[in-house]
Order: structure tokens, then C-alpha cells, then sequence
């Protein structure tokens, strides 16, 4: 055991954290937005627009995100129009395809979570709401959204520290968030377990803050 | 489409047989898994608090704790802890462990962690009469728990068994960084070599999905075997 080497690979693994929490943040923003825009789309009547939020959360559910990320990252820059486009100061930068690929990924887990949130709604407050008269927006917005979210917690942070550790992923191009850095500590000293025990650490902390938050978040909204 | 031509003028059997190594990669993944599984869940169950937190730390650590890192940790780590070992029972020259058990090695304490807990809430859904009746029959413990509990615990498992089993064989990819030739590392090089990296990325996403696709629906016959008299 190396202490020393654990200890001064402690603040610059804690700045790397930071680059892993700005990651996550923002991926699991864009993945909600995406999650509930598909996930209301699965529940549309209409086959065509079923059909396509379908196939979209299959293909990102049954391929493994380090695909998406390459696809996103190598593959893109390809494309000659999209080169030309102002996309490209968005695409060319690892740090947006990281984000891009994240959102895509969770916003597909997302909205299976939320849509079957959606399906196990007791049919009973949406008749409710409609014998009471109350516009069909209305309806969606104050009782059918505050329900599912209550539903779809437990899944939903089941997601976001899936995701945590999915935006390990984000070294493989170039990125130094808390695992890049890991593996470059790692790959200059050849110390691979000091480094591990302190990593794996600092995840397990944000993992344990993540349960905890939603744990208290499933209380303060349950019906009891 | 030429690219995918078989022979050395396409990729398309070095992309088969990296399918094959995804393959093999997970099986044996999962294979593992389920030896740690089996060693783990008993501990998870057991009344004694020592044994009891240490089946808890495998499956919090794991869980908790990125692949990339685990992986990472056993490819560097690996063969300074096996020669180590060795240089106990005084063999002290230089071992290289090969990455294919490296890699099958990472994606099974991964799985497993999985596996563990998938087994116990299977275990703990089991009816509690059945353990009663058949302590009350005098069964012997291996009896007990291969004709009692098993066959039952099996039945509950599979559909989630068969969520690890989509785990474990998309953290597969993840072995690429090791340079085991897997489809995601295949896809790499030959991307680097045709300069046409959204095609094999691409052509490796259809595989996976193929390969999703296909155990999907192999996993839901076994799921009914399981399932007569229910």
C-alpha cells in the first residue's frame, strides 16, 4: 500500500469529478427532456409515431453505449454536410458527443421508465379528473405527470446511477473525468489498486449520495 | 458492401469471428458470475454479521463503481496479483495473463454482483413452507437445496437472469480497451484502416442488437420451460 500515493492522487481526482458531475448533470437534463417526449410518443394511439419512440429505445437500449459514443465521436465527423454545418462546433468537441451519446442512452431507459410510470396509473383519477370536467391538459399535466414521477423514482435512480457509472465512458475519447484520470495515474505509476480503492471511493460516495436523495425523495412523495 | 467481403480483401470474417469472441467473452463472463453468485448470495443471506457484510461490500462495490474502473484495475493489477501469488510458492519469473481470462474475469465479478442479487430476491420470494416442509421431511442439505430450492429459484430468476445476460454481453464492448479482439475492437481497427468509422461502428451496433435480439428470444423458450404448471 502506497499512502502517500493515495493521498496525492486525492485532489486531482477530485477535480476530475467534477468533469464526471458536469457530465451527468447535463446528460440526465437532456435524457429527461428526451425520455418524456418519447415516452409520451409511446403512448400515442398513432402506429407511425408508437412505432418510431419504439425502435428508438430499442436500438439504444440493446446496444452498449460505448458504441453510441464511437458512432457519435468517429463516425459523424465523417459525413460531409454535417462538417460543413454549424453542428460542427458542437460535434467536434468529445466533450459534446460525450453528452449527446449520454442523453440519448439515458433518455431511452427514461422514457421506458416513465411510460410504463404511465401505464400503471389507476384509471380511476384520470376518470376522476374527467367527471370533474377538467381539460385533458390539465388532466396530463397536474395529475398524470406528478403520479408517474412518484411511480418511476425508485427506477429513475436505479438510471442515474447507471448513469454515473456510464459517463466513465467519456475517457475512451480523450475526456479526463474521474476514470480517465484513474487509468492515466494508474498507467504512469503502475499503482492500480491505491488508485482504485481512492476512484472507486469517490464513486461509491456519489452513489451513496444518489440513493439516499431519492430514498428521501420516494418518502416525502408517497401517499401515506 | 465489399468491406464486409470475407477473405483479405474485406473485414467480414475478422467481424465474424470477433462476434464469436464476443460471444465466447460472455459466456464465460457469465459463467463466472454465476461462481461468484453462488458464492456470494449464501453470504448475503446468512445470519452471521461478518459473512453477512461481505456478500453486502461485493455487490455495493461492484455496483457502485464504474466497469471501465473494475476492468482497469484487474488489467493492470492482474498479473502483479497472480505473480505475487506465484512468487509465494517461489516461482519469480514474469507472468502474462492472457486477455481473454483477464477480460472474462472483469465481466464476470461485474455479472455476478448482478447475479447475486437477482438469486437472492429469488431465494427470498421462495414460499417459506417449502423450506418447513422440507426440513420437516428430514431431507439432507444437498437434497434440500438442488430438488427443492433450486428447480423453484430458478423459474423466479430467469427473467431477470436474463437482464444480467444483456448486461454482461454489452460490458463485453468495454473489454476493447484491453485489445482482446472483440467486435467493438475488430470495428476499431478497421476503422482505422479504411478510414470509415461510421460504418463499422455502425455494423458492430447491428451486431449487438442481432446478438440482443437472438438470445432475447432463446432466453424466452427456456423461460417457458420453466414456466409448465404455472
Amino acid at each position: 500500500m502506497d499512502l502517500d500515493l493515495m493521498i496525492s492522487s486525492f485532489p486531482k481526482l477530485l477535480n476530475a469529478t467534477l468533469v464526471t458531475l458536469k457530465l451527468l448533470s447535463l446528460s440526465l437534463i437532456f435524457g429527461l427532456i428526451l425520455g418524456l417526449f418519447f415516452a409520451i410518443l409511446r403512448l400515442n394511439k398513432n402506429i407511425f409515431l408508437n412505432k418510431f419512440s419504439y425502435f428508438y429505445s430499442y436500438i439504444f437500449r440493446g446496444t452498449p453505449l460505448l458504441v453510441q459514443i464511437f458512432i457519435i465521436y468517429f463516425g459523424l465527423g465523417q459525413i460531409e454536410f454535417l462538417r460543413s454545418s454549424f453542428l460542427w462546433i458542437i460535434l467536434k468537441e468529445p466533450y459534446w458527443c460525450a453528452i449527446i451519446a449520454f442523453s440519448l442512452n439515458t433518455g431511452a431507459y427514461t422514457s421506458e421508465i416513465l411510460r410504463s410510470a404511465f401505464e400503471t396509473i389507476d384509471k380511476g383519477f384520470l376518470e376522476a379528473g374527467d367527471s370533474l370536467g377538467i381539460s385533458k391538459k390539465i388532466i396530463f399535466y397536474k395529475i398524470q405527470i406528478p403520479i408517474a414521477i412518484r411511480q418511476s423514482l425508485p427506477a429513475y435512480g436505479n438510471e442515474i446511477i447507471l448513469m454515473l457509472k456510464g459517463t466513465s465512458l467519456a475517457s475512451t475519447v480523450t475526456l479526463m473525468d474521474l476514470t480517465g484520470v484513474a487509468k492515466y495515474i494508474i498507467s504512469t505509476t503502475f499503482k492500480p489498486i491505491e488508485v482504485f480503492i481512492v476512484a472507486g471511493g469517490i464513486y461509491l460516495f456519489m452513489t451513496f449520495i444518489i440513493h439516499n436523495v431519492i430514498k428521501f425523495l420516494e418518502k416525502k412523495y408517497s401517499y401515506k | 458492401m465489399d468491406l464486409l467481403a470475407f477473405g483479405n480483401t474485406g473485414w467480414g470474417d475478422e467481424l465474424f469471428f470477433a462476434t464469436l469472441m464476443t460471444i465466447a467473452v460472455s459466456i464465460s463472463a457469465m459463467v463466472i458470475g454465476f461462481c461468484f453468485a453462488l458464492i456470494f448470495t449464501p453470504l448475503k443471506l446468512s445470519k452471521n454479521k461478518f459473512l453477512n457484510f461481505i456478500g453486502n461490500s461485493y455487490t455495493t462495490i461492484i455496483r457502485g463503481v464504474p466497469e471501465l474502473l473494475v476492468i482497469y484495475l484487474l488489467f493492470f493489477g492482474g498479473s502483479g496479483a497472480v505473480m505475487y501469488v506465484a512468487s509465494i510458492f517461489g516461482y519469480n519469473k514474469y507472468i502474462e495473463i492472457n486477455a481473454f481470462i483477464t477480460g472474462s474475469f472483469a465481466i464476470g465479478i461485474i455479472s455476478g454482483a448482478y447475479s447475486t442479487e437477482v438469486f437472492r430476491g429469488a431465494i427470498l420470494s421462495i414460499d417459506k413452507g417449502q423450506f418447513e416442509a422440507s426440513k420437516v421431511l428430514g431431507l439432507k442439505k444437498p437434497v434440500h437445496f438442488f430438488k427443492v430450492i433450486m428447480p423453484q429459484m430458478l423459474r423466479l430468476a430467469i427473467p431477470n437472469l436474463s437482464n444480467v445476460w444483456q448486461i454482461t454481453l454489452k460490458d463485453t464492448s468495454l473489454i476493447s480497451v484491453t485489445g482482446l479482439v472483440e467486435i467493438m475492437r475488430q470495428s476499431y481497427i478497421a476503422a482505422g484502416s479504411t478510414r470509415d468509422p461510421l460504418f463499422f461502428y455502425s455494423f458492430a451496433a447491428v451486431l449487438y442488437l442481432l446478438l440482443t435480439f437472438l438470445s432475447m428470444k432463446l432466453i424466452n423458450k427456456l423461460e417457458t420451460k420453466y414456466r409448465r404448471g404455472y
